[in-house]
């Protein structure tokens, strides 16, 4: 049977691998990115599990607009990475530090 | 039990195609796992009675924003064998963190008895319910305010997304619709009142 501590742990274990993802990438934005959208599908676990052990639909609502504010920031996020690498020819962290100063 | 083996057949899928996503070195291998991720989402979101949510999930992310990953990691025609080569330097702190927060998790969930709510105590729905209709009765009345926020959300991010992304050639010579329509015969055609010449 599904319990919800099972489907808490998997959601825990899915955000710590993005935010592991987040240090590992320091070359590549586009991974960066993914690794956003793993950290945002592993909080929607909690949300969709939460919804479903209280009888509340609320939970899934709000994952109905993480959605929506989740494709609205990979849209924007891939634009700004369109017009970096178009003025850069790179989209390495590391060559991005301009405002490091 | 069958529920259970799907779940954890599902559940380790998904957990190797994270650890895939973020440690593979070519990017569109990592939007490929990054799919197969959603995929196995959207089962278990619908094992968990979330059916909506999940054919959601595939239609939304699956369907349009990882495609959009891909044609990004298409038209930057970046190197890709020249990142990667080796792991990050920051890889000990990456663990340290990961196992932190997965630490972190599991005592809340498990020392404080957080999750002990079996699928058996979850309320039991109706026969015949749809998770569709149950949404949209609630999306719809309730949080009927908060959805044209959302919508006006994705108007923002479609304008922003193609105004940033508009390229401005120079020397370039587009049609100029307007002034294509407002055109009248009388300032192309000119019409001339002469004498019909006579014959020979």
């Amino acid at each position: 049977m599904i319990t919800l501590t099972h489907v808490l742990a998997l959601s825990g274990i899915l955000f710590a691998i993005a935010v592991a993802g987040v240090f590992l990438n320091r070359k590549n934005v586009i991974v960066l990115l993914m690794c956003i959208e793993l950290m945002l599908l592993a909080v929607n676990f909690n949300f969709v599990a939460f919804s479903r052990f209280t009888g509340d639909l609320g939970g899934q609502i709000f994952v109905f607009f993480i959605l929506t504010v989740a494709a609205a920031e990979a849209a924007i996020g891939l634009a700004i990475l369109v017009v970096v690498f178009r003025e850069r020819r790179s989209i390495n962290v590391e060559d991005l530090d301009t405002l490091q100063g | 039990m069958f529920t259970s083996i799907l779940f954890v057949v599902f559940s380790v899928v998904l957990i190797c195609a994270a650890l895939g996503v973020i440690l593979a070195r070519n990017p569109v291998h990592c939007a490929l796992l990054l799919v197969l991720c959603f995929f196995n989402s959207a089962v278990i979101w619908l094992m968990l009675d979330a059916e909506f949510l999940g054919i959601v999930l595939v239609l939304v992310y699956v369907g349009a924003v990882m495609v959009l990953f891909l044609f990004v990691v298409m038209m930057l025609d970046i190197d890709s064998e020249r990142f990667r080569k080796e792991l990050s330097g920051y890889w000990p702190l990456a663990v340290a963190v990961a196992g932190f927060v997965v630490f972190a998790i599991i005592n809340v969930i498990v020392v404080r008895n957080l999750g002990g709510a079996d699928l058996k105590l979850a309320p039991a729905l109706p026969p015949h319910y749809s998770n569709t209709r149950a949404l949209g009765e609630v999306l719809f009345t309730q949080y009927a305010y908060p959805t044209q926020l959302a919508a006006v959300i994705l108007l923002v991010a479609s304008v922003a997304a193609i105004i940033l992304t508009l390229r401005r050639r120079t020397g370039h010579k587009p049609q100029d619709i307007a002034a294509q329509v407002a055109v009248r015969a009388k300032d192309r055609v000119r019409l001339v009142k002469m004498a019909s010449e006579k014959g020979p």
